[in-house]
């Protein structure tokens, strides 16, 4: 038997045959007709990252959301030139709920059936948070609310419904009340707006005061169409010590002028949300009256002396001065207490979804798996409203809070409270709710 | 003539619902949920049009009809555990109690006045839901359980049900309505509209004929308002505002008053005039404004009122 041996074929130096070239130079040639193939191959690796934005740009929350869009904006700009998340870029899709629950809906749905959008993510409101999270539940699409309400927390929402980047009202004043109760005294009359977020400070406040051994002595709920104030004041019971205000809407610079005219040179320590003054100069005509009066700030809008780098950093990326208003126009004051919140979550974004090798819509289930785990943010250009700490099970942050004083027409720091004093027994646990 | 007209009539009504029950199964899923949404959204334009096309009677408080429904909807899943049939139910009696106690008062009045009146109404349910904001949650609302948004087992949030269900109340509603339309009653209604004196002269009782348009227009609203709850799994005061009230007019309007199908037409237009000019611009209300305009100049009747006028005579 004869083994035939055919000799080898001289191989190439370069290992590349004719026969390769050849089907190599066809395939080229095909895909380059075919230019559908290239940009999916591609797509597999740098397609952006699709961020549905649902931003207030008209309604109510019209002045907020401008300042949330150029803040989103400005945090989209750093991750992209940060290398994107996952080496993809970030593409925010921003869509305009009009402050309202309907549309909100409807723009959630849009983000996840039309605009294939990765994750939903924004909105302040909080009746716009509640008429939407049940869409992106039924959508199994994450929906990242900057809300500072306590539905989250509250177990009202659903798994798919997250606050990453800001406390909420309850974790807020419960943190207010040991400071208040120690430094401008005991018994406390509360002027609120009469609904829910008004019945909200009430209820914790009020549990909150109770618990550090003060008291609040007056509840006086202000109806939303209200436009005049003189009628409300002379209800505050005598023996006040402190003034608590939370009023919000169009009406707050009436609300101060009327109540500086009642009480005169004479009044109680007043003490008050900045929700009232967001994106208004404190030094308005009419706000002299607050003088000396202190206010609750999630972030201070003046740059102070201990203010961190970090806070620099996002002031000067987001474009807001040391003064809290636009570094384009003095006159656009910010809505500072409130808008890194959408810088810290869309960090939060990024930090889940590298951590959960984030590839697509498949994906968002570990997505939120991923944030559940995080625990511990540090205080970094990421977060530069200071340190928090997740809760997984709630789906809710919590953070430090600070009370400033108006003097010399600035907001002046005077305490930053801890981060455990807003902690809160959890009401909710997502993670036993399916995915 | 009449019994042609009568069978083209039956014919288009009955093809436009096929047409909706087949577009389900070729809608890309974004359009499939808002023609879903449409359809609800219409069915309470519809029940508007029953007062203010047929009758003339223009309310701007159909927002508390549409609210009790919702509220009743969504109170009784919230703290008595009623589910999704029982909710619809109570939808319709709360809107059926609530238009019967509001006629009764503000029928007394007519033209400015009972738009009024009407308004005041509205605005009365409006800041009630506040009044009453340790059930409501005023403002903020609050969403009905999902366990709850099942009817007959079917669950409410599926998007195939949910456009099942929105297209079955839809049908209901536009049954109702042709039925109003083509009846003596709505040819008395439409008398009442056009010369309510003379009507009354002819020995009709007016009153009562209107009381009962705006109890079929508010129950209808009811239960609307109880479906786009269950359906959509959210109830909040916004619903009882001013500009839901006004919806309901503009929509008609546009579609074309005291036409059956109208209410559909301008429903699903003002919608996608909302949905696509957003996209493009926050004045997008402008736009809407501006189409506005530009039917009042050139479809003064709205879109089918004026269509019946030039060309379709046999519209209802």
């Amino acid at each position: 038997m004869v083994e035939s041996v055919r000799p080898k074929r001289k191989q190439p130096v370069s290992g590349v045959t004719r026969r390769k070239a050849l089907v190599g130079l066809g395939g080229a040639a095909v895909s380059g007709v075919l230019p559908g193939f290239v940009r999916y191959a591609q797509a597999q690796s740098s397609a952006p990252i699709k961020i549905g934005f649902q931003v207030h740009r008209t309604g109510i929350g019209a002045s907020y959301g401008r300042w949330y869009d150029r803040t989103t904006k400005a945090a989209a700009l750093l991750i992209n030139e940060s290398g994107g998340i996952n080496g993809r870029p970030v593409e925010i899709i921003a869509e305009d709920d009009g402050t309202d629950p309907k549309r909100g809906a409807e723009v959630v749905e849009k983000f996840a059936t039309q605009h294939g959008a990765d994750v939903a993510f924004g909105t302040l409101f909080s009746h716009v948070v509640i008429g939407s999270a049940p869409r992106a539940g039924e959508l199994k699409i994450p929906y990242f609310v900057v809300s500072e309400g306590h539905h989250v927390a509250s177990g009202m929402l659903n798994r798919y419904t997250l606050q990453p980047g800001i406390t909420d009202v309850k974790s807020q004043v419960q943190s207010m009340a040991p400071w208040v109760a120690a430094n401008l005294g005991k018994k406390v009359t509360m002027i609120y707006p009469d609904f829910a977020f008004g019945h909200d400070h009430r209820d914790y406040f009020s549990a909150a005061m109770a618990a550090q051994g003060g008291e609040v002595i007056g509840k006086i709920a202000i109806p939303p169409t209200e436009s005049s104030f003189f009628k409300y004041f002379p209800k505050i019971p005598r023996g006040t010590d402190v003034l608590y205000h939370v009023m919000v809407g169009p009406g707050v610079l009436t609300f101060v002028k009327e109540m500086g005219e009642f009480f005169g040179s004479k009044r109680p320590e007043i003490f008050g949300f900045i929700d009232s003054l967001e994106a208004v100069n404190i030094n308005s005509p009419g706000l002299e009256f607050l003088e000396g009066s202190y206010f609750w700030e999630g972030n201070p809008r003046y740059a102070q002396a201990q203010s961190t780098k970090f806070d620099a950093f996002y002031r000067a990326k987001v474009g807001v001065d040391a003064t809290g208003a636009s570094v384009n126009d003095p006159k656009d004051i910010s809505t500072y207490a409130h808008m890194f919140g959408c810088w810290e979550t869309l960090h939060v974004i990024k930090q889940g979804m590298e951590s959960a090798g984030y590839r697509g819509p498949g994906d968002r289930a570990k997505l939120i798996e991923a944030v559940e785990s995080i625990t511990d943010m540090a205080a970094s250009q990421a977060h530069p409203q200071g340190a928090k700490l997740f809760n997984g099970k709630t789906h809710q942050v919590f953070g430090h809070q600070y009370i400033s004083q108006v003097g010399g027409g600035k907001l002046n720091v005077v305490h930053r409270t801890a981060i455990e004093d807003g902690f809160y027994k959890d009401e909710v646990d997502y993670t036993s709710q399916p995915l | 003539m009449r019994s042609r007209w009568a069978n083209k009539a039956t014919v288009l009504h009955v093809g436009v619902i096929a047409v909706l029950f087949a577009l389900q199964f070729v809608l890309p899923e974004y359009h499939h949920v808002n023609l879903a949404r449409v359809m609800v959204l219409a069915s309470f334009a519809m029940g508007y049009n029953i007062a203010f096309g047929y009758t003339g009677l223009l309310s701007l408080g159909h927002a508390m009809f549409f609210a009790a429904g919702l509220y009743a909807a969504g109170l009784m899943a919230q703290f008595a555990g009623v589910s999704a049939a029982g909710g619809l139910l109570l939808g319709v009696a709360a809107g059926l109690a609530l238009a019967a106690a509001v006629g009764c008062l503000a029928l007394r009045t007519t033209g400015v006045s009972f738009m009024i009146v009407t308004l005041m109404f509205a605005q009365a349910a409006f800041l009630a839901t506040f009044y009453f904001g340790e059930y409501t949650r005023g403002d903020e609302g609050f969403v009905i359980p999902s366990h709850l948004r099942h009817l007959f087992g079917l669950f409410l949030a599926e998007p195939a049900t949910r456009y099942f269900v929105a297209l079955s109340l839809f049908a209901l509603c536009l049954a109702i309505s042709f039925a109003v339309a083509r009846s003596s009653m709505g040819r008395v209604l439409a008398a009442i509209r056009e010369n309510e004196e003379r009507t009354r002269m002819l020995g009709y009782n007016v009153f009562l004929y209107k009381l009962v348009a705006l109890t079929i227009s508010g129950a209808m609203s009811g239960l609307v308002g109880a479906a786009y709850g269950m359906l959509f799994g959210y109830v909040g005061a916004t619903f009882a505002s001013i500009q839901y009230s006004i919806f309901p007019l503009l929509w008609v309007l546009m579609g074309g008053a005291a036409t059956v199908l109208g209410p559909f037409v301008g429903t699903l237009l003002m919608f996608y005039l909302v949905d696509i000019s957003s996209g493009f611009t926050s004045a997008n209300m402008l736009i809407v404004g501006l189409a506005l305009i530009g039917l009042i100049l050139f479809f003064p009747k709205g879109i089918l009122g004026s269509l019946r006028e030039r060309a379709a005579p046999w519209l209802p």
